[in-house]
Order: C-alpha cells, then sequence, then structure tokens
C-alpha cells in the first residue's frame, strides 16, 4: 500500500532524475511548493535576532548528545520506565516491524491509526504490519494521499508534495471509498474543500480506533518526555485517544535536559513550515491519563552512521526538510529519485550511510548535488552536507575507467617533463579531439563540453616569447 | 519483548562508536530571559501573533471577561460546552457539561464546544500552552470539539519560548496551540481546520 517496498531495485540517480525532469508537471508542482515556502521560511528565520546563536546551540547540544548517546539512552529508558511506560530496543528494521506487530497483537486489534513518521516510513512498518494482518491508517493529510494513492513519499515534510490539488482531489475521488468514508459526490479542489473531505473521511476513525502508533520529533533523556510537532491535529487525535500508544523512534532523536527544548521549538517550526510556531505540540512522560505506553529505540545503521567521524554529523538531523526547500537538485528532479524516504541533499548523506553503498542508486546519491552549499546554509543544526557529500565520494568505488583516467592523470602530472611532453603532444592532436567521447567515457561529455586544448602551453609560449617582452 | 541482545548490542555499538571522540561544550548565547524592551506590550503581542494564525482574539480588562466569553458563544452559537474542572463557573453561562464522569470521544464530538484557561501563552509566537491543570482538563477535551475558546491572563503572558519551557512541568502532558488547527499539506499553502477545532477564540485579560 504505502509502498516504500517499491524503492527497492531503482535505478542510480541521474537515471530517476533524467526521467523526472521530463514530466514538467512535476517540476511545476515542485518550483511553485519549493518557492513558496522558501520565503516563508526566510521571514520566519529573519525575526528572530539570535538565529545564529540558537543554530549554534541546536548544533552544539546535538552533537554533545550523539558523543554521550549511550548514558543518555540509558537515562531514557530509566525515565520512561519510572513513569509507568514500557521500553523495547531494535537492532534494525526487521525487529523494530517485529516488536510492534506483537504490541499490536496483544491488543487483540487488527487495525492501527498512525500519526506521520520517517522512522516507521525507514523501517517499512506498514508493509511489515500488512503481513501480519494488521491495517494502518495513516492519518496525516499528505501521507493519506500517499497511502490513498498507492504512491511513495517524496519529502520528508510534505509527502505529497509532487502533487497539485487537481490530482489530490482526483485521488480522493477514486480511493477513498476503498479505506473507508467515501469521499463527498462535489469535492473540488479547493484546498479547504480537500481538508474537510480529509476531517470527514478520517473522524469516525480516530473516535473508535484503540490502538495509534507514532514517531517523535525529540525525547528528553533527563525527564523521559516525548514531543511531537503537528499542524492538523491528526497527531493529537492518534496520541490522545486510543488506549494503546507505540511510539517508534531513532535513537538519535535525544535531548539531554527539558531545557534544550528551548532552543528546538525554536529551530524546527521556523525551518519547517516557515511558522514562528506550529499549529500543535505535544509532549508526554510515560504512560498518562490512563493510556499504555511503548517506546522503541530504532539504531537501523545509526550507529554505523555514529562511527564515522566526518558523516555522524547527519545525526542531528531534525527533519525539518529546510535543505530539500532550497536545493536547486531537488527542485528539478523531485524526491522520488533518491529511491528512499529521506530525499533531497539530507537523504544523499543519511541514505548512502544508513543502508551502505552496495547498490547502485545508494552508491549515486554522494553524487547528487552541485555542492552549491544552499542545504548548508539553510540547515537549522548546521549539518555541512557539502562536505558530508564530498567524504562520501572518496568512499564509493569509482568505475574502471574513472579509476584508470586517474592514475594517468596522475603520472603524467607527476613529473614536469611528462606533463611538457602531454601538453606539445595535446597541442599537435587538437584537431582530431572529437565533439564527443566513445565509449564509458561518454558518460563525461553528455553533459559536458571537451575543453578546447589551446596550441601551446602557458610555459611553452612564456619560454618562447620571453615572458610576453618578445 | 526486546531481543535479549538487542540492547546491549546497541550500546556497545555506540561505546565503539564514538570512542576517542571529543567532548562538547554546549554554548547558550540566545536569548533566555526577558529584555527590559520585550517585558512590556506582551498582551498586545500575544494578541496580534494569535490573530496571525487567524484566530479571534479579544484583549478585555477583568471585569469585560464575563461578558466578552458570553458574547463570544452567542456569536458562535455554542449552547452545549464543556468546562473542565477548576473553571471559573462565571465564565461558562447556563449549565455546562462537564467531565465527571470522563465522557467518551463520542460525547464530546456532540457539543459545540470547550472553554478553558491555559497555563502558559507565548507572546512571541502567539502559542498558549495547556498543562491539564486546573481550568484546562485532560488533553481530549480541547481536541475533540470543534471550537476552543481559551482565556489568558496577563500573569500567564511569557515573552518567548525559552521562559515558557522554565515555567512548564515536563511530567504533565503538554499542549502547545498555535492557532486553529491546520495543514500545509497542499501545494505547502496554509489551509485552517482539519482534525483538531476549527475556530480557536481567545480572550486575553490585561
Amino acid at each position: 500500500m504505502n509502498g516504500d517496498a517499491t524503492f527497492l531495485g531503482m535505478p542510480a540517480f541521474p537515471a530517476n532524475a533524467a526521467v523526472a525532469v521530463r514530466d514538467s508537471q512535476l517540476r511545476y508542482n515542485l518550483r511553485k511548493a519549493t518557492h513558496t515556502i522558501r520565503g516563508k521560511r526566510a521571514a520566519a528565520v529573519g525575526e528572530l535576532p539570535d538565529w545564529a546563536e540558537l543554530r549554534r546551540a541546536g548544533k552544539e547540544i546535538k552533537d554533545h548528545t550523539l558523543r554521550n548517546l549511550e548514558r543518555y539512552l540509558v537515562r531514557m529508558e530509566e525515565a520512561v520506565t519510572a513513569a509507568g511506560g514500557h521500553v523495547h530496543w531494535a537492532a534494525d528494521a526487521a525487529e523494530a516491524n517485529r516488536i510492534v506487530a506483537d504490541l499490536v497483537k496483544a491488543t487483540g486489534e487488527t487495525s492501527v491509526v498512525k500519526v506521520k513518521s520517517m522512522a516507521t516510513q525507514e523501517i517499512g512498518l506498514n508493509e511489515a504490519l500488512e503481513l501480519e494482518g494488521i491495517t494502518a491508517y495513516e492519518t496525516d493529510l499528505a501521507e493519506l494521499i500517499v497511502q490513498l494513492g498507492d504512491d511513495r513519499p517524496s519529502h520528508i515534510l510534505v509527502p505529497a508534495i509532487h502533487r497539485n490539488r487537481a490530482e489530490i482531489r482526483e485521488i480522493f475521488r477514486e480511493r477513498m471509498a476503498d479505506w473507508g468514508r467515501a469521499a463527498p459526490e462535489d469535492l473540488t479542489d479547493d484546498p479547504r474543500a480537500l481538508a474537510e473531505a480529509a476531517r470527514l473521511h478520517l473522524r469516525e476513525r480516530f473516535l473508535s480506533t484503540r490502538v495509534a502508533i507514532s514517531g517523535a520529533n525529540f525525547m528528553i533523556a533527563d525527564t523521559g518526555t516525548l514531543v511531537v510537532l503537528e499542524s492538523e491535529g491528526n497527531g493529537r487525535m492518534c496520541l490522545t485517544l486510543p488506549e494503546t500508544l507505540i511510539s517508534v523512534v531513532g535513537i538519535e532523536k535525544l535531548l539531554p535536559s527539558w531545557q534544550d527544548l528551548e532552543v528546538f521549538l525554536q529551530l524546527l517550526p521556523r525551518s519547517s513550515t516557515g511558522e514562528r510556531m506550529n499549529p500543535y505540540t505535544s509532549t508526554w512522560t510515560g504512560a498518562v491519563e490512563g493510556q499504555e505506553f511503548h517506546l522503541v529505540l530504532l539504531d537501523n545503521g545509526r550507529t554505523n552512521v555514529l562511527a564515522d567521524e566526518i558523516g555522524r554529523q547527519a545525526l542531528r538531523c531534525i527533519r525539518c526538510s529546510a535543505c530539500l526547500n532550497v536545493c536547486p537538485v531537488y527542485e528539478r528532479a523531485g524526491g522520488h529519485a533518491y529511491g528512499s524516504v529521506y530525499p533531497g541533499p539530507i537523504g544523499a548523506i543519511l541514505t548512502p550511510q544508513l543502508r551502505g553503498t552496495a547498490s547502485k542508486l545508494d552508491a549515486s546519491l554522494p553524487y547528487a548535488s552541485t555542492l552549491c552549499g544552499a542545504c548548508f546554509d539553510a540547515c537549522p543544526v548546521a549539518i555541512d552536507i557539502p562536505e558530508v557529500l564530498v567524504h562520501l565520494r572518496g568512499k564509493v568505488r569509482h568505475a574502471r575507467v574513472e579509476r584508470l583516467g586517474m592514475r594517468a592523470a596522475g603520472w603524467v602530472f607527476n613529473r614536469p617533463a611528462r606533463l611538457a611532453r602531454a601538453q606539445r603532444l595535446g597541442g599537435r592532436l587538437r584537431r582530431f579531439v572529437p565533439g564527443r567521447l566513445p565509449g564509458p567515457l561518454s558518460a563525461w561529455t553528455d553533459t559536458r563540453d571537451i575543453p578546447d586544448i589551446p596550441p601551446e602551453s602557458f610555459r611553452d609560449w612564456w619560454d618562447r616569447t620571453d615572458g610576453g617582452v618578445q | 519483548m526486546t531481543a535479549a541482545g538487542s540492547r546491549e548490542l546497541i550500546l556497545s555499538r555506540i561505546r565503539s562508536a564514538v570512542a576517542g571522540a571529543g567532548e562538547v561544550e554546549i554554548t547558550r548565547a540566545y536569548r533566555t530571559s526577558p529584555d527590559p524592551v520585550r517585558a512590556t506590550g506582551l498582551v498586545e503581542l500575544l494578541a496580534e501573533r494569535v490573530a496571525d494564525y487567524r484566530a479571534v482574539v479579544h484583549v478585555v480588562d477583568e471585569g469585560e471577561a464575563v461578558a466578552t466569553i458570553a458574547a463570544a458563544l452567542a456569536r458562535r452559537g455554542a449552547t452545549r460546552l464543556v468546562v473542565p474542572e477548576g473553571l471559573p463557573p462565571e465564565w461558562v453561562p447556563g449549565e455546562p457539561v462537564t467531565d465527571d464522569p470522563p465522557l467518551s470521544a463520542a460525547e464530546l464530538d456532540g457539543v459545540d464546544g470547550v472553554v478553558t484557561g491555559c497555563a502558559v501563552a507565548i507572546a512571541e509566537t502567539g502559542t498558549i500552552v495547556l498543562d491539564a491543570g486546573p481550568g484546562q482538563g485532560r488533553r481530549a477535551l480541547t481536541l475533540v470539539p470543534d471550537y476552543h475558546l481559551c482565556v489568558v491572563r496577563a500573569g500567564q503572558i511569557v515573552a518567548g519560548v525559552p521562559e515558557a519551557v522554565g515555567r512548564l512541568d515536563p511530567s504533565r502532558p503538554l499542549t502547545w496551540i498555535s492557532g486553529p488547527s491546520a495543514t500545509s499539506d497542499i501545494e505547502l499553502n496554509r489551509v485552517e481546520g482539519v482534525h483538531g477545532p476549527r475556530a480557536l477564540e481567545v480572550v486575553v485579560i490585561r
């Protein structure tokens, strides 16, 4: 249904991007959406005189937490347990899915409502639950659009950003009835009407479903508190009404103390939706108001990322998606080309580190960037994405022809005499250099011109003219 | 239900991953306490920022509060109102619905609205925070009804987020509310009114 599984086996980023940029509707939708949000974010960030100081504190709090992650995770576990919650540890996706499925089965329920969560998308939870006979209903509007449309998410904050209002109307009209209450007969493509249709579609489900699954934006180690930021109220519905709440949270979501929230509740809303504050933030500690509460702490590759001295800064990410919204590559290629629930610049450094670079797609992701640096400027926790991209490029195995070329170039550049001979040879053969290179070398000339070779090198010119005097 | 080894496995992976990494000091050079300039005009700033979210805002003197609330409820045509325990009884006219015994979700869905106080309000962001204390009730009361009228007293208003975090108790379930329910999921344009209360009305007592 919500088909993260279809990301598997995708071709490399350049092939996906080449297809995506020919989709003019997609490019129009993305351009409109990303430019809208860029302006809002810039205004919301510009309003705070101490943004640079908040950003610095955000970066340092995250780095400090990651450095002391073991201590803070254990403290989190103690605090949640003391407050009546249950803590589970999942080393990988399969284990997390099994824990959640078993917890749902223990309640006797066969359906759950879900708050939008990147962690549960990453582990393919909905598909895993489906195999166990449990239906997961997405309740965030954009997730609902993706789920109803048998689609894949293409943005961290707004998974259906690739859809415009007319497409959303069609999806609602055709598919809502299969999942519950049908869309109204006279549904228009007015965003208000579409939001209203979602409200009606999910209302009864919220009031009657007894198990909910969420992620969390932050966990506070000192107090055992979980924090969820949202806009629609679907999060509050899921966190508040069901009898059992299961939260699946990546281990890097920790903050040491309650006070640290004062930084992140300023950084996150302004960076993600460009608002002074998102409509709703819920915080809870352990089992509250008679609810049963389970926290599943998820590794799934995060400790691999942590082990990389340069790459580990990706774990600071608070999933605001500001880097996607400012990225010229994302704006044109769209989120699906990245072949992961984490698209855009952050996805290009997070996915290859979480999943490794064994597949062609994952090995291509560090190159899915022009290294322009807009992502770094926009990042509220100062992740130097270009630095990590370059670092990862050095780690992936390069094509044979590229390695041979580099070795040859190294041999030539190693001795001035060799370079001079190569330059003179090049100057004599310059007329025979083709516009496009053959075979595997064509990968270079598909997107670039071969530079003109000058008739003589600078050194030869200098010798011949005595530095331009003659 | 955790496999016996997973906890130890994760913790040991972390230990070896960060072995030898340097400690990181945290510099908090951002604003944390109200400066004299911001401490004045908090009521007006809050009112302006809440209104930016397209909530209805009234700023009144103590003596006008009851009449303002009554007029708001009448305009809305809200007669069946839920009130949490501890709300000043004069704030809601007639015979309000109480949450004792606790109302079911369906019952809450059937009322016209809810009237509450709050724990803290943040002027800079136009945010109201409820902590399930007296006059606020459990979280579902301000979630299921489609209309929420919230009364804020001047003494509950702080300038910025750090001051609010400092005043709040994390052991209580908190709901931070900034305007009515909204979504930006369709073409990243903000639309008010999805699953939470579609109408938020705030009465600020100077």
